[in-house]
């Protein structure tokens, strides 16, 4: 069964929230963390709310509102997202409270926020949407765990336009803890040649990318939705190599039928062994577009990557920018995504034209 | 229709037991879990809590895991393996076997450990003790641990996490993509969340009194629980079953982030859902086991939507987190094991502390424990912050 991309809505490190297919001009950044580019959120949420809400809620709704304008509705049939990190910020405002107060005189906002399904909830609570609501919390698998189970309720027939995000927010404590775990570059340079470097570390980012899946086409569709395969902790690479072989023969594919591939490459020399090894074993020669150099890596950075995938399918055209290697074919018809977070968690997004 | 999908096993760890039989003399027996702070160091001493009673040391003992390790994730462990061990089923690695897990504030209890050290200077602070923060960490722990890799993933809509993992587990075996799914919850308990209900003004001071007219409040507890899902063909001339989840429903309030619309419209059109898909009447259902938190809020909002749906005589009812505490992101797997089994030995499970029928309901709680009732068919409602509304329905499997 085919699953129809109807709408999509990015907020992310570039300017993807302000009506053009990709982007308008590059942002390029020099800190090895990046941050979203916030669009003008009065014209989705009510001002005495923004005001309330912590920025992983006003981007998830903020995503998730363009995504059903661009397709057309105002209340999808169910609504799912995926969060690894959830709402760190009311987290750690209500830690750090509890802790310098000796847990006295706390009051409860933070806390309320703090809850992953926050965002899912609010959404449903500013739509008026009663259907189907559910929130996965699966490190490196949390957008793709939201894009399996929407895909299962629109095979189940139950609803025909689902509303699917992946959101993770970057905060002052959860940036120094995963500094000090050495994730990223304390030199980062330039974003645009992030994946030119070699050496050790990534850069960090965050954003909400939220979808439209439908059960059938729209004047509104953009692409297909083929499939999603995860896969956990693998042995090596030959098991990401079959599992690609199956993943493909399971869509009726061969890797030749592939036009574009996107990884997940993020500057970091051991992450990137891994897309280098998957490009060249299977897809040699193959164009390859990325676009970790453009959100920063976050354990749902592949909801940007599936927002990227699906725009080039419905322009058939790729920011110059994104492309790693190889020239932009004229027609483009099947893109294959490969992602790993951490090197634990590994995933593949079969994209195509409807 | 649905093939059914199997229960074939369940396990339990809370604060009235550390495995489902003792859980279940408890109930027997009337012994409620609530007691003072034990093991959680927190200056919220007034609150009586329903802790797991073992210290982490022992719990690490129980399960085989590192004394570093979460508390959440030793829990989920013990119950997970009491789970599949009960299920009589052979190795995981048998079966296209997934993990779905629930739980709300992953290795919070250590995070909280980290973060006095992390606030005087961001240069300090073992680091290990934050490499647990996230849920699915806590997921990860345990899958690695049973050998599941097949498919994991973790689920966080607060109090009604673990019944919408029973649901995302039972869709995986509809659509082929598992034979066995161990399903559920697990959390432990944390000052975050002590602290967090505290600041909600909905932590009673005394044993919390569900659907009880003086009710105050709720008592936080701690646990996992966790179900064994099969297939039909992996269930085809296995002996033991417990019951089928034969329904199962989520469904959004869209009222408000924490409370519950006053009707209870979540939850009614989670329950109704619920009893479509099972293709049942309420009047088919012999057994409710309330999300009934004991506060104001949630039993006003849920006994509301009962009557509507139920009518004035509404099946025999009752919370067990009038024994358990609130057990959060394991609510819903430990209610779960306990509603299936009801349908297969007829438990019919007290609700403790009762005494005085709410005015706004025409129904009170069952107050007595009794084995061996004919329960076709029993209910199990889960709710949670954001409007999340569950619903599960468990039956006889067979004619």
């Amino acid at each position: 069964m085919k699953i129809y991309i109807n709408g999509t809505g990015a907020i992310s490190p570039q300017q993807t929230a302000v009506g053009a297919a990709f982007w308008p001009a590059v942002q390029d950044y020099t800190t090895n963390r990046l941050k979203v580019v916030d669009p003008d959120y009065k014209q989705w949420i009510d001002l005495k709310q923004i005001r309330r809400m912590s920025r992983v809620i006003k981007m998830g709704v903020g995503a998730a509102q363009l995504s059903l304008q661009q397709a057309g509705i105002s209340v999808p049939d169910g609504i799912i997202t995926g969060t690894a990190y959830g709402c760190l910020d009311d987290t750690g405002v209500f830690l750090q409270k509890m802790v310098v107060q000796e847990e006295q005189m706390l009051t409860p906002t933070a806390f309320i926020q703090s809850t992953h399904n926050t965002v899912g909830g609010q959404i449903a609570l500013l739509l008026g949407c009663h259907a189907y609501n559910n929130t996965f919390v699966h490190r490196g698998f949390s957008f793709e765990s939201a894009l399996l189970d929407a895909i299962m309720f629109l095979r189940e027939g139950e609803a025909r336009q689902l509303l699917v995000g992946g959101l993770d927010e970057i905060t002052h404590f959860s940036h120094a803890i995963l500094q000090r775990f050495g994730l990223y570059k304390t030199n980062p340079g330039h974003s645009g040649s992030l994946l030119q470097l070699h050496n050790k570390g990534t850069i960090a980012g965050e954003g909400a990318a939220f979808f439209v899946l439908g059960a059938a086409s729209t004047p509104h569709t953009k692409a297909c939705l083929a499939g999603v395969q995860t896969i956990y902790k693998p042995t090596d690479n030959a098991a990401i190599q079959q599992a690609t072989t199956l993943f493909l023969a399971a869509h009726g594919l061969l890797a030749a039928d592939i036009d574009l591939l996107i990884t997940g490459r993020n500057g970091d020399v051991d992450d990137d062994q891994w897309y280098n090894t998957w490009t060249t074993a299977h897809f040699p020669g193959k164009p390859e577009a990325a676009f970790k150099h453009l959100c920063g890596e976050y354990p749902t950075a592949t909801g940007f990557g599936m927002w990227l995938g699906a725009n080039v399918l419905a322009h058939q055209q790729v920011p110059a920018e994104a492309m790693y290697s190889g020239t932009v074919p004229a027609k483009i018809n099947n893109i294959l995504m490969y992602n790993h977070h951490l090197t634990t968690h590994h995933s593949l997004i079969l994209m195509q034209v409807c | 229709m649905m093939a059914p999908t199997w229960i074939a096993g369940g396990g339990v760890i809370c604060g009235i037991g550390q495995h489902v039989q003792a859980c279940v003399q408890a109930f027997q027996r009337m012994q409620p879990g609530m007691a003072p702070l034990q093991f959680l160091r927190s200056a919220h001493t007034a609150f009586p809590v329903v802790e797991v009673k073992a210290a982490n040391d022992h719990l690490a003992q129980l399960s085989g895991l590192p004394l570093s390790t979460a508390r959440t994730a030793m829990l989920s462990l013990i119950a997970a393996r009491e789970a599949w061990t009960s299920s009589g089923l052979d190795e995981v690695r048998d079966y296209r076997t997934a993990f779905v897990s629930a739980n709300t504030v992953g290795g919070m209890d250590k995070t909280e450990d980290f973060f006095p050290a992390f606030l005087q200077d961001q240069g300090k602070g073992r680091l290990h003790g934050v490499s647990q923060h996230e849920c699915g960490t806590i997921t990860e722990v345990v899958a690695d641990a049973l050998g599941i890799s097949h498919h994991i993933t973790t689920i966080s809509t607060a109090c009604s996490s673990g019944a919408n993992a029973l649901m995302y587990g039972a869709r995986l075996i509809h659509n082929n993509l598992a034979d066995v799914v161990i399903a559920g919850g697990a959390d432990a308990l944390t000052r975050f969340t002590l602290n967090g209900f505290n600041t909600l003004m909905i932590l009673d001071t005394a044993p919390s009194r569900p659907f009880d007219d003086s009710r105050r409040g709720l008592n936080l507890g701690e646990g996992a629980g966790y179900v064994v899902l099969v297939s039909d063909a992996v269930a085809k001339d296995r002996k033991g079953l417990w019951a089928t989840l034969s329904g199962f429903a989520n469904a959004n309030d869209a009222y408000h982030q924490t409370a519950s619309s006053p009707d209870g419209t979540g939850n009614y059109l989670a329950m109704q859902g619920a009893l479509h898909m099972a293709g049942l009447q309420p009047a088919d259902i012999r057994y409710i086991n309330l999300h009934g938190t004991g506060t104001q809020n949630n039993d006003l909002s849920e006994g509301l939507a009962i009557a509507r749906l139920f009518g004035n005589t509404p099946p025999p009812a009752s919370s067990t987190k009038s024994f358990t505490g609130h057990t959060l992101g394991a609510s819903g797997g430990i209610e779960a094991v306990f509603a299936a089994l009801s349908v297969r030995d007829g438990l019919l499970y007290p609700n403790a502390q009762f005494t005085t029928q709410m005015k706004e309901l025409p129904f009170s709680p069952i107050t007595t424990f009794s084995a061996g009732n004919d329960l076709r068919h029993v209910m199990s409602n889960s709710f949670g912050f954001g409007g999340n509304c569950s619903c599960l329905v468990f039956s006889k499997g067979g004619s």
